[in-house]
């Protein structure tokens, strides 16, 4: 455990040296100002509370920019090491390649944590200070961020795995940034079109939805929106939401971290110093 | 009491034969130095010895443990060739993580970085330092815990003088507490006087494992006698010792081991034409030399 705190804190300091904190928490916090600002149209016609509906809006947020902020802390995790020389010393010290792994894990993930707290915490604000009504939305946020840290959990842990198999940053990058791509944005366009194609048949009712549940980011939506009547006014997906059980969407969400860093650990293991 | 015994160690890549059936052993508070050109396989060997990759075959034994296990690991200190480190930590940042890893207190970390020498630069960023710097980084880091075997890949590449010579210092000290040193250098003549062992590889092939006054003689490299004459006696002392002339009064004579004391005898015979003579044994180059070639010949024959 003092090996893994030890790894944490090189690794918490180092981002902070980076300003990867500060940038971090000044994405997070600005979208989320953007988005409780824009929010508050909708209001009067659905009926619900301010947070609840800004919570429905970060939920699309969170799903693209946390993703995003733990790919971009991840990637470098081994490959990094690899191109500065560091990594053949430290390998010769008494610690796990496991334990170096699961340092830099509880960093980045405290990073985000304080990222999406404090983005969160600004969003959740404004909605109180204008409608007092919005404190009944505070569970959903509360949700929202729990969710939001194993999301980015989920992608912190294949950005080390990446990282190990790319070996070389520039690579690790490369496949970071697609990996995003696909997983994010292209995954659900894909389901789309198959959808469409289908056109209400077998796909459409029986794999569909564990196509859903398979993608950490779509099981994040799912979650969070089925979780919250308000907001399946505002997803598309919710449609399909209603089809799957939540309990395997929350299974899928917390076995992606565990996942990802057992991957990470069998591709930093072959890597050769 | 043997802290490193590695025997028929052999390691191909690709093509290359790396290592071809080296052993050797390293006892407590031995310090043995690992010589050769360029590829010959020095730092193959180390890592092989620290478990950083494997051997195709042979045994290694570190410290009655296998290499790389986490026992031999907690014995072992490494300093790398150009050893590097993340340039947004401090030295002490950096010296109070590997204190962590070893599960000693950070805060001997200070203490480490003055005992190096770089105490004053401890709150900066290793990014801002030399390459010395680094390097003494480097050493601090090695000497964490009382290790009982040391493995230090050019260890004084980027030193200056006055740095070498504190760093062979504390290499002693080590040595005397019963730490192994295993440690590889370009630098011969400080390594000439700092150990007591020396491995010669040549393309992966152990040609030499002795102590240095044991290569000299099996080298049996020919002993230069510089005899200095008196002012205007040059040519009378250069004719009687049958040597050659360098310049007005030094006359150089070269011989092998066993007739070193004759022709010193003959020297003392000229007496009144005498200044000074001075007895050159063949340098460490030279041994290194003679040994490296010794087995390009024979891997080629």
């Amino acid at each position: 455990m003092t090996r893994i705190l030890a790894a944490a804190t090189a690794e918490a300091r180092i981002a902070i040296r980076n300003r990867w904190v500060a940038i971090a928490i000044a994405m997070m916090a600005v979208f989320s100002l953007v988005l409780s600002a824009m929010g508050s149209a909708p209001t009067g016609v659905l009926g619900a509370d301010r947070l609840s509906v800004t919570v429905a809006s970060l939920t699309s947020l969170a799903v693209y920019l946390v993703p995003l902020m733990a790919l971009l802390m991840s990637f470098d995790a081994v490959a990094g090491e690899i191109e500065r020389g560091t990594l053949p010393l430290v390998l010769t010290y008494p610690v796990a390649r496991a334990e170096l792994l699961l340092g830099k894990f509880l960093a980045h993930l405290a990073i985000l944590a304080l990222a999406v707290g404090a983005g969160y915490g600004l969003a959740a604000a404004g909605a109180l200070s204008d409608d007092p009504g919005a404190i009944s939305g505070l569970a959903a946020l509360a949700r929202l961020f729990w969710t939001s840290l194993l999301l980015g959990a989920a992608f912190l842990a294949i950005g080390y795995a990446l990282s190990a198999v790319a070996r070389r940053p520039g690579a690790a990058a490369g496949l970071a940034v697609a990996l995003w791509l696909v997983m994010i944005v292209l995954y659900d366009l894909g389901l789309l079109a198959a959808i469409v194609a289908d056109n209400g048949g077998l796909f459409t009712t029986r794999v569909f939805p564990w196509f859903l549940v398979a993608n950490p980011a779509d099981a994040f939506r799912l979650y969070n929106l089925a979780a919250s009547e308000a907001t399946a006014a505002a997803a598309g997906v919710a449609g399909a939401a209603g089809t799957v059980a939540l309990s395997h969407v929350l299974a899928s969400m917390l076995v992606w971290p565990l996942v990802g860093l057992g991957l990470a650990t069998l591709a930093f293991r072959r890597v050769t110093p | 009491m043997t802290t490193l015994t590695l025997s028929q160690v052999t390691k191909t890549f690709a093509d290359t034969r790396a290592l071809d059936r080296v052993g050797f052993a390293v006892a407590a508070g031995e310090r043995v130095a690992l010589l050769g050109h360029n590829g010959a396989g020095k730092s193959t060997l180390m890592k092989i010895v620290l478990g950083l990759i494997a051997a195709d075959s042979g045994t290694v034994e570190v410290c009655g443990a296998a290499p790389g296990s986490t026992a031999a690991r907690r014995q072992v200190a490494y300093l790398p060739e150009n050893v590097a480190f993340h340039p947004a930590l401090t030295g002490l940042e950096q010296l109070a993580f590997y204190l962590r890893l070893r599960g000693e207190t950070p805060g001997q970390a200070m203490a480490l970085l003055e005992r190096v020498g770089i105490g004053h630069a401890a709150n900066r960023r290793i990014g801002t330092y030399s390459k010395g710097m680094r390097q003494r980084v480097g050493l601090a880091q090695a000497l964490i815990g009382r290790p009982r075997l040391m493995v230090l890949d050019e260890p004084t590449s980027g030193l200056d003088p006055v740095s070498r010579r504190e760093f062979y210092a504390m290499l002693d000290e080590l040595a005397a507490e019963g730490a192994a040193i295993l440690l590889s250098s370009h630098a011969l003549t400080e390594v000439e006087a700092r150990t007591d062992r020396i491995v010669i590889l040549s393309k992966g092939v152990m040609v030499a494992n002795d102590t240095l006054a044991a290569l000299r003689r099996r080298a049996a490299l020919p002993i230069r006698l510089q005899v200095t004459a008196r002012p205007g006696s040059a040519d009378a002392v250069a004719t009687a010792l049958a040597g050659g002339r360098r310049n007005g009064v030094m006359v150089d004579l070269v011989c092998s081991h066993d007739e070193k004391l004759g022709r010193l005898g003959q020297v003392a015979g000229l007496g009144a034409h005498i200044e000074d003579v001075e007895v050159i044994p063949p340098s460490l180059e030279d041994i290194y030399s003679h040994f490296s070639r010794a087995g390009d010949e024979g891997s080629q024959s």
